[in-house]
Formats: structure tokens, C-alpha cells, sequence
């Protein structure tokens, strides 16, 4: 019992005096700011790191890091930390600032700061080591967090991306009244053929389509499984009320289609788009014009 | 859950409120079958909308409603099917084969408008 | 279930599309669990409301949550048909960073003679079922199915949260 009192009432000190380095060691770094900012900014300019960014940015940069690095060095909390190196991997992801000069920069300050500890502290060999076992596991952390939040930031944009680029690449687009436009451009897989045919249930619902226009003149291949998905998105429509047209089958894919023997009978095709879209439209009841009209006229005239 | 049905002028409508048990669904086929008769109907409008799930029980009752009714020398259409419900039934393999569909209600009455008034011109999406 | 040994009565078919069923068992945790008994055609539409709200729980998309309901409805039709009653069970699980819903159906009926012709799309031995398990499977992202003749049958299909 009294051991064990006794070994909690060391660590209890070894804690106070490491709290103890530890103060001394932040009260150091910060009364050497403006210097050691100073340096460090120099070496980022030196490594040719941030080059997307001019001096005074990098100056202005490197003050709220150093700063933000001090906060975190002194409380040992992240949180304020980690919420500046989102926002700042948000505002220099877009200028193209790359991971490796991200993690570059923070090592740079890191190394900055210990060769100031070490200059400090270089007459007593001890107090220097027992300063950098407090000063390393925070400063390597520090490292870890800038780091991290900056990958995780350039996840998200790449997300982001890709899901636009997911929506850009199916466009449902209302051409008149109750007409739908669909043109499918590139490869389908499983998930694309998905996503496309719930994108175009939605669409006819909110624009209360009768008539959709899916175009595959774009569309390089087909297996029997895109064939598949083609026949299931018609059908899929045609429960909701909408007539589908398929304009712009290849020689290839008409091919394809018939030796795989896909029901045909339930497919209503149209040459081109052009042709699809007149025939949507009478489908829809509008009148097409007719030159024959025209003519009638002059002959009246 | 008894399913309403309207008699409106030369129709009939069934609005289903909520989930049906398949006997609630069997039933509701027999009463459309025998009140078409009944009332004279020309036509017959199932409404869907609240269905959130149309699995191979209900998909077939539906279809064969629509079989029993155009026996019985009327037009069925089912309105209302839900984008997702659609998306499930096609994975299924489900279809409503040759039975008339629309978006909704207001859809459905001027599809039967156009099937039974003006006969060989029509531009349902029966067949297609 | 008795656990009969591996002889030409029982049949067991895997099938999986991403994850290995037998390795991956070990690895889900159970996060909720409910049993459902189904005895007649309302307990039907209990059991796939029951579902989808525990499935609603993991943020699946509107479209998922509508094909874990119609399985799930399948299903429970299947013990209503042939075995006259069982249960649906319905697990939400966590599996890593994913998690997803486990349904799986019990009972004790006649069991299916030859599974692989119950999984062939169009095949049915009832004229009611229309497509059955084939269509099930294809509705979910796992399907695994025992059957012992004489003894019933367990179907369990996964769907997980993308």
C-alpha cells in the first residue's frame, strides 16, 4: 500500500516536473517568435515549399501557425488546431498546394524549434534531453494532426467531385412540356445504370414527363448486363406512366441486342434523336409543323 | 383495411390509404369486379400512391385485376406508383405487363378519357 | 434446427457477392435485434414496416429502404406459403466502418428438395410465389440459404448502408 503510494506520488512529481519543462520550454519558444518565425518562413522559401503562395502570404500563414502550434504546445488540446488546419487546407487545396509541402512546412517548424531548444539548453546535456522528451511526442502529434486534417480536406474535395461529376455525367433535361431528354454518354456499369434510372424516375415525377428520350449514341458498348438495365430503366418508366424512346443505337449494339435475344418488343427505337424527339412530340399531341402547309399556302396566294 | 371506392360518373376509383394485406388486396380486386358490372363502368383507376411496397403478391393481383376487369369490358389504369416502388418491381423482374399505367390520378382519368372515348386512337402506354 | 450432418438431404447454398458470408459472421456486432412471429397475411406488412424502420436507423436511401421492405415481405410470404407459419428476424449489425441489416427467415416446413432450382429466376413450385428467392437475392447485396427437407428452411439476406 505505501509502495504503491509512494510510486503515484513520484509520477504525480515526474508529471508537475515535466508541466514544469514544459511551461519553460512554451515560455521560450513564444518570447522567440518573431525570430524563429522569421527563420522558419526563410526555410520554407529556401525548400521551395508553397510555391503556389507569395512571401507575405506564406509570412502571414506562418504567423497563425506558429501561434496555433504554441496554443497546442501549451494546453495540449488539438481541437483548435485541428479546426485551423481544415480551414487552412480549405483556402490552399484549390491554389494546388500538394500533401508533401503541407507536411514539409510543419516538419520545417518542427526542426526550427528543437535547434532553438538545443541552443538554449546545450550547456546541460540532461535538462536538454528531458526538454525534448516532453517537446517530441507534442510536436510529432502537432505534425500528425496538420497532416491528417489536410488528407482528410482533400478527400472530401475529391468526394465532392466525384459525386458532381456522377450527376453531370446523367443529365435528365426537359426539352418542352412533360418531354424528358436523357443522353448517356461513356461506360454504364451496375451502379451508373442505378443511379440513372433513379435519377430519371425522380425526374419524371417532378416534371410529370409522359414522354423520355434516352439517347445512347454515346455509348460505346453493351453487354447483356447494360442491355439489362436498358430493358429494366424502360420498364421501370413505363410504371410510372412515361413512354421511353431509344434513339441512337449503333449498328453494333442493334447486333448485340438481337443475338442476345433481348425482348425487343417491349423497346420502342427511333434512328436519331432528332427523330426520337419528333416522335416524343407526337406522342404528346403537338402538332409538327408540315411543309405541305406551306406550300398550300403559296399556291392560294 | 377496406379500400375505398368512388363511383365517378363512368369510373370507378380506388384510392388505397395505406398498406394492404394481401386479403385486403384479393378483396378489393373482387369488389372493383363485381362493381364494375354493377355500375356499368367504363373504366377502373387504382391509385397506389401510398404504397411503399409492391411486392410479387400485389403486382400480380393488380395484373390480374386488370385482366378480370377488361373481361368484365372495361379499362384499368394504375396510378401512382412511386419512383422507388418502380426501381424495386423492375429488380424483381415485376411488370404490370399489359396493364395501363399513370403518373397520377388526374393522369389516369384523362388516360381512360382518351381509351374510351375516342377508341383506336389512343395513346396510352398500354404495350409499349 | 436439429444440425443434421452433411448428407444428400441437406443442401446448402452459399452466396455472396462481396464479402465472404462464413468469414465475415464472426466480425458483424449486433446492434439491435427483433423477432417477428408470422402466423397470417397482416403479419406480412407488420414485418417489412418493421424493417424498414430499423433500416431507416442506418441512413439508407430512400430506394434501398423500399427493396430491404419488399425482401423482406418476399420472405415472410415464402414461410406463410410453405411452411404456414415461422418467424422473420431482423438484425441491424456493425461490421468495421459498415453497417447494414440482416433479415432472415425461419421455419419448420417441408424444406426445399433442390435449391438450386429454387434460385433459378422463373422457377417456382407455387403458382402464386411469382419470382420468389431468385428475385430476393437479387434485391440484397448477400443471400445464403439451408435447407433440410422434412426438418424447414433459413434464408438470410444482408443489405449494407452504402
Amino acid at each position: 500500500m505505501e509502495k504503491v503510494q509512494a510510486m503515484r506520488r513520484t509520477s504525480i512529481e515526474s508529471v508537475q516536473a515535466t508541466s514544469e519543462l514544459f511551461r519553460e520550454l512554451v515560455e521560450h519558444l513564444r518570447q522567440s517568435r518573431t525570430q524563429l518565425r522569421e527563420e522558419w518562413a526563410q526555410r520554407i522559401t529556401e525548400a521551395q515549399l508553397l510555391t503556389a503562395m507569395s512571401k507575405e502570404e506564406i509570412f502571414a500563414e506562418a504567423t497563425s501557425v506558429y501561434d496555433n502550434y504554441m496554443e497546442a504546445l501549451k494546453t495540449g488540446t488539438f481541437e483548435a488546431l485541428q479546426a485551423y488546419a481544415r480551414n487552412l487546407s480549405e483556402r490552399i487545396i484549390p491554389r494546388g498546394v500538394e500533401t508533401r509541402e503541407v507536411i514539409g512546412i510543419v516538419l520545417l517548424l518542427r526542426d526550427v524549434l528543437a535547434r532553438s531548444l538545443f541552443a538554449k539548453y546545450q550547456a546541460d546535456f540532461a535538462l536538454l534531453n528531458r526538454i525534448l522528451d516532453a517537446y517530441e511526442p507534442a510536436a510529432n502529434r502537432i505534425a500528425i494532426t496538420v497532416a491528417v486534417g489536410f488528407v482528410q480536406e482533400r478527400e472530401r474535395v475529391i468526394r465532392e467531385q466525384q459525386e458532381a461529376i456522377r450527376v453531370l455525367s446523367t443529365p435528365v433535361l426537359q426539352v418542352r412540356e412533360r418531354l424528358l431528354i436523357l443522353p448517356i454518354i461513356g461506360v454504364m456499369d451496375p451502379q451508373r445504370a442505378r443511379q440513372l434510372t433513379e435519377q430519371l424516375l425522380r425526374g419524371i415525377r417532378t416534371n410529370r414527363a409522359k414522354v423520355v428520350v434516352i439517347d445512347i449514341t454515346g455509348v460505346p458498348v453493351m453487354d447483356a448486363s447494360v442491355a439489362n438495365h436498358l430493358v429494366q430503366t424502360v420498364e421501370a418508366a413505363r410504371l410510372l406512366g412515361a413512354i421511353v424512346i431509344i434513339t441512337g443505337l449503333s449498328p453494333e449494339i442493334a447486333q448485340t441486342l438481337v443475338m442476345m435475344g433481348v425482348d425487343l418488343g417491349k423497346m420502342n427505337t427511333v434512328g436519331d434523336l432528332q427523330g426520337g424527339i419528333e416522335e416524343a412530340e407526337r406522342l404528346l399531341g403537338y402538332k409538327v409543323a408540315i411543309t405541305g402547309e406551306a406550300s398550300d399556302h403559296s399556291l392560294r396566294g | 383495411m377496406e379500400v375505398p371506392i368512388l363511383k365517378q360518373g363512368p369510373y370507378l376509383i380506388a384510392s388505397i390509404q395505406s398498406a394492404l394485406s394481401d386479403n385486403d388486396m384479393v378483396r378489393l380486386r373482387d369488389a372493383l369486379v363485381e362493381q364494375v358490372g354493377r355500375f356499368r363502368s367504363r373504366g377502373v383507376i387504382v391509385d397506389v400512391t401510398a404504397l411503399d411496397v409492391m411486392d410479387s403478391f400485389a403486382t400480380r393481383t393488380l395484373r390480374d385485376l386488370g385482366r378480370m376487369i377488361r373481361l368484365r369490358g372495361a379499362d384499368t389504369v394504375i396510378v401512382g406508383i412511386q419512383p422507388e416502388v418502380a426501381y424495386t418491381m423492375v429488380q424483381l423482374g415485376l411488370t404490370l405487363e399489359d396493364i395501363a399505367t399513370a403518373l397520377d390520378l388526374e393522369e389516369g382519368l384523362a388516360l381512360l378519357e382518351r381509351k374510351t372515348t375516342a377508341p383506336g386512337n389512343e395513346t396510352s402506354s398500354r404495350g409499349r | 434446427m436439429r444440425r443434421a450432418p452433411v448428407d444428400a438431404e441437406r443442401q446448402q447454398l452459399h452466396s455472396t457477392t462481396s464479402l465472404g458470408l462464413a468469414s465475415a459472421r464472426n466480425r458483424e456486432r449486433v446492434l439491435e435485434e427483433t423477432c417477428i412471429p408470422i402466423q397470417s397475411d397482416g403479419d406480412i406488412v407488420g414485418a417489412r414496416q418493421n424493417g424498414r424502420g430499423l433500416a431507416v436507423q442506418l441512413g439508407f436511401s430512400p430506394s434501398d429502404l423500399t427493396l430491404i421492405a419488399t425482401a423482406i415481405s418476399e420472405l415472410a410470404r415464402n414461410i406463410l406459403l410453405y411452411a404456414k407459419r415461422g418467424k422473420i428476424i431482423l438484425k441491424l449489425v456493425e461490421q468495421g466502418e459498415t453497417r447494414g441489416i440482416i433479415v432472415t427467415a425461419h421455419d419448420k416446413g417441408p424444406g426445399i428438395p433442390d435449391i438450386s432450382r429454387a434460385l433459378e429466376a422463373g422457377f417456382s413450385t407455387s403458382r402464386s410465389l411469382g419470382l420468389g428467392l431468385p428475385g430476393v437475392r437479387r434485391l440484397m447485396d448477400e443471400f445464403e440459404i439451408v435447407s433440410d427437407v422434412g426438418l424447414g428452411t433459413i434464408v438470410t439476406v444482408k443489405k449494407w448502408a452504402k
